[in-house]
């Protein structure tokens, strides 16, 4: 390949005009709506992006929350009655699709999107009119994919949609299509998400800040980038087997034409495996920031917390057949995945002693956020635990398809990768929004979720282990064991901490509500550690008043203490608040900080591909009107002037014309 | 003091300078498109040394390795059960499409004579290059329509057979980002004649060159797999 590496600093410009573009085709200029919805739907700001992310991720979770509320009530009693076979088959199906695309995925890239460029002192992402992209195209998949319970039905193939079972003959209705086509369109805004976090994260780190000296969270959200970078192709590859094979009889799952069944496996858990550590990757990071936080003391061994991350995304490549032990492998391969599952219970069991001894002899202070986060520490090994008794593959024929399995993945990606988030929640809610959750009312919420969680889903073990499988619309008594081992009240159990659970986040959406008129937090509520803090709450539009440069892992922690102790102990004195930290910023700061301007063509483009997706399951003409739409945003976004003429998203600098001017470069 | 070590020490006093300049002088423009340069500042600095467009393509070209690699491999499981239509042996015309090949292997040579064009900022030549290998690109493209019509006529369909399926798929993929790249090298063309590019120019004719050298690539992976290895 021809690489012409080019010294950096060498304009390389054309000799001739500059470009005068001041708009697309002529008509589209740059809007410059500052206030109002407008300033939303169009906005390239990161944060903005990444709470908009966070809000619709939020409602996608109530929307799987109550999908999972009917299917524990048909389980609550033998023969339920409150779902037809087939609306339990998509309703299982919707509730999985839903969590992992529409909610634990999002709500991570909500806190990546916001937290990458301030934990490494950037003003911004890498390519702000592609962050805008991903995050219209995850809403519009999104509504795509739901808009099939209003069109026929949803998809009823459960989330990894075994083919040859999806196909047309077993699965006539809309739904797979739907099904297909939504994540098709999600998979994209992951992709063009991923590139351009990377490279942010290699490419926009302020001066001194070393990829050794990143806070855990940006780590592991890099890391999280990564696998997806690699993972989406390969789901999409199989996504378009699927919507040939069903939309353009395709053969690829035709078993009678000697398909092979294996091939759609092997593809979707090639993706799938990774995508498991692509959901609890960002909630470990968080906690990895939470526990410092709360207990007074630096991250015991950040290397290995770091490394651990990036052996857990390497390692996830090479286990994703432990999905298919029960499918017929032979022995080689089993023995050969079995083995590498294990070995990838090792990083992950680093991460759990680094933690523990994070807190060992800290200072340790329970506030909500630390308690989300030591939860996860518990909750993940339970989850773990169980997971080893999948690997090893003899067990695994066993419990697999039993509700064994789902009590095994519940705790991991509600104990880790959800309770992680919350964490996530409570610690950075001040500083997103400048005013705390209120902790009473998270207390409750944590208690809540906790005892739900382990009432809905620590009975699954036992009924799962009775032998009840996994997908079936109903159990009847004389499957049910005696005593301790009674299916019914397990069961009963089970949809009880159901809705428990189902109330502790409803707690947590009152305290969003309760919240929303506290006084302003303060600049550092939680004597803070790292570089996102540097900056008023909330963060202004150009994030830092002056690059930082950073010195040190837990920057801000360092710029505040001061360590005067002798003979190799550390003895931290306070040297500066936050407060005087910030005054400084804002005394250095620069003039004529110049942000990228909003852009409509994000919103069109992604908007234009489920108009091509409802071509696709109903007429031909409408792809080709939603690819005309595409095709023009594309160009719009090309030729659009790089710059917006009136530079409102400027701070304005006091009685100085010349930001005007600079403006308009 | 010697004047040596006068100099020395002013050196010294000159090198830490700079370096402070380099700390506390960063570019305080986010980046958009083509880095975000706006040409007064000329090339973005970057933690890596390596333009955000082009570590970008770069990540963009390392997903797109798996995309291919999964068509590959279901080409590969499935080509030879061809169940009772044509297959490899009855179909394939090595020449013709060594031919279609070598039109492509040939386009890459001319993009790269369109991106050293560009590095010289020798717009003329630059462009002639850039319509030279949209034309190479639009030949093999051509190439391809006529062999799929031909096995067509042959009795191999899209849905004739498991091979059939996976060959269409995985070759049309490729002509699929063949025509796309044309796309991409018309409207490159056409931005650069009518000055509508922003930023660094030479980068973004060099960022069409990088797509198109690795569906070339492709293509030769494609090549030895699907059309020499059975024959």
């Amino acid at each position: 390949m021809a690489i012409i590496e080019r010294p950096v600093g060498d304009a390389l410009a054309f000799q001739d005009a500059p470009v005068t573009a001041t708009s697309s085709y002529g008509y589209f200029r740059r809007p410059v709506e500052t206030t109002g919805w407008r300033s939303w739907a169009f906005t390239v700001d990161h944060k903005k992006i990444g709470i908009m992310y966070g809000a619709v991720a939020m409602v996608f979770f109530i929307v799987g929350g109550i999908e999972a509320s009917l299917i524990r009530l048909q389980l609550a009693q033998p023969d339920g009655t409150i779902l037809s076979a087939d609306k339990y088959n998509q309703m299982f199906t919707m509730h999985a699709t839903t969590m992992v695309f529409l909610f634990v995925m999002p709500m991570a890239a909500a806190f990546a999107n916001y937290f990458i460029p301030l934990q490494i002192g950037a003003r911004d992402v890498a390519f702000p009119r592609l962050n805008a992209l991903s995050l219209w195209l995850f809403v519009a998949g999104g509504l795509f994919l739901n808009t099939s319970w209003i069109l026929g039905g949803g998809a009823d193939g459960g989330w990894f949609m075994y083919a040859p079972n999806s196909d047309v003959p077993f699965s006539p209705s809309n739904g797979v299509d739907f099904w297909a086509l939504g994540l098709q369109i999600t998979g994209i805004a992951s992709l063009v998400g991923a590139i351009n976090l990377i490279t942010t994260v290699l490419n926009m780190r302020a001066p001194g800040m070393s990829l050794m000296r990143m806070p855990v969270f940006t780590w592991m959200a890099m890391v999280t980038q990564f696998l997806l970078l690699f993972a989406m192709p390969v789901i999409t590859v199989a996504l378009f087997l699927l919507m040939f094979q069903r939309s353009y009889d395709a053969t690829f799952f035709s078993v009678a034409e000697g398909a092979d069944p294996l091939l759609w496996q092997h593809l979707f858990w090639i993706f799938g495996h990774p995508e498991v550590y692509i959901i609890v990757l960002p909630a470990f990071g968080i906690v990895s920031e939470v526990l410092p936080v709360f207990s007074k003391k630096p991250l015991f061994g950040y290397p290995f917390v770091v490394f651990s991350g990036a052996a857990i995304g390497f390692v996830g490549w090479g286990v994703w057949a432990h999905h298919m032990f029960a499918s017929g492998l032979g022995p080689v391969s089993v023995a050969v995945f079995s083995v590498a599952t294990m070995a990838i219970a090792v990083p992950t069991g680093v991460k759990i002693v680094n933690w523990t001894l994070t807190m060992w002899g800290g200072k340790l202070r329970f506030t909500t956020a630390m308690l989300f986060a030591m939860g996860l520490i518990v909750e993940f090994t339970i989850g773990g635990l169980s997971g080893v008794t999948h690997a090893v593959a003899p067990s695994d024929t066993q419990q697999t398809d039993t509700y064994y399995i789902v009590a095994h993945f519940h705790y991991v990606i509600f104990g880790g990768g959800v309770l992680g988030l919350f964490a996530g929640f409570y610690y950075w809610w001040p500083k997103i929004f400048g005013r705390a959750l209120n902790e009473n009312w998270g207390k409750w919420n944590f208690w809540m979720m906790i005892v739900g969680m382990n009432l809905a889903f620590g009975p699954m073990h036992i009924i799962g282990l009775q032998g009840q499988p996994r997908r079936m619309y109903v159990w009847t008594e004389n499957r049910a064991g005696e005593g301790f081992f009674n299916l019914g009240f397990w069961n009963l159990v089970s949809t009880i901490g159901t809705f428990i659970l189902a109330v502790g986040v409803l707690l947590f959406l009152i305290n969003v509500w309760v919240s929303r008129k506290n006084p302003p937090a303060p600049l550092d509520p939680w004597d803070a550690r790292t570089l996102e803090w540097l900056t008023a709450s909330p963060p202004k539009d150009h994030n830092f008043d002056r690059i930082p440069t950073v010195h040190s892992i837990d920057e801000v922690f360092h710029r505040k203490y001061e360590d005067v102790g002798e003979n190799g102990e550390h003895d931290y004195v306070q040297r500066a608040t936050l407060e005087d930290l910030l005054a400084e910023e804002e005394r250095l700061g620069e003039k004529h900080i110049h942000l990228p301007a909003p852009s409509y063509w994000p919103l069109v483009l992604a908007f234009a591909l489920p108009i091509m997706a409802y071509g696709v399951i109903y007429t031909t003409w409408l792809i080709l009107a939603g690819a005309a739409i595409a095709v023009a945003a594309m160009f719009g976004w090309a030729l659009e002037p790089a710059d917006a003429e009136p530079s409102d998203f400027d701070p304005p600098v006091d009685g100085d014309e010349t930001s005007k001017e600079l403006a308009n470069v | 003091m010697s004047d040596v070590v006068k100099e020395t020490v002013k050196d010294a006093i000159e090198i830490v300078k700079d370096h402070d300049k380099d700390v506390h002088e960063h570019d305080v423009h986010a980046g958009d498109h083509n880095g975000g340069h706006d040409g007064e500042h000329g090339a973005h600095h970057t933690s890596m040394g390596l333009s955000n467009t082009k570590l970008a393509m770069w990540l963009f070209l390392g997903s797109e390795c798996l995309l291919f690699g999964g068509l590959i491999s279901t080409y590969m499981l499935y080509r030879n059960r061809q169940g009772t239509g044509p297959g490899p042996d009855q179909l394939w015309d090595i020449p013709f499409t060594s031919a279609s090949s070598f039109v492509l292997l040939m386009s890459s040579l001319t993009m790269v004579l369109a991106v050293s064009a560009a590095n010289r900022k020798d717009d003329r030549n630059t462009k002639l290059w850039l319509t030279v290998t949209a034309t190479l690109g639009g030949l093999f493209v051509a190439g391809q329509i006529y062999e799929f019509t031909t096995f067509y006529r042959e009795g191999l369909g899209y849905t004739e057979s498991l091979f059939g399926s996976s060959f269409y798929t995985l070759t049309g993929f490729h002509g699929v980002h063949v025509s796309i790249g044309i796309v991409m090298l018309l409207a490159t063309m056409g931005m650069l004649a009518t000055g509508k590019i922003s930023g660094d120019k030479a980068e973004t004719i060099e960022m069409v060159g990088l797509y198109w050298h690795f569906v070339d690539v492709v293509w030769i992976i494609i090549f030895t797999l699907v059309y020499l290895i059975p024959a």
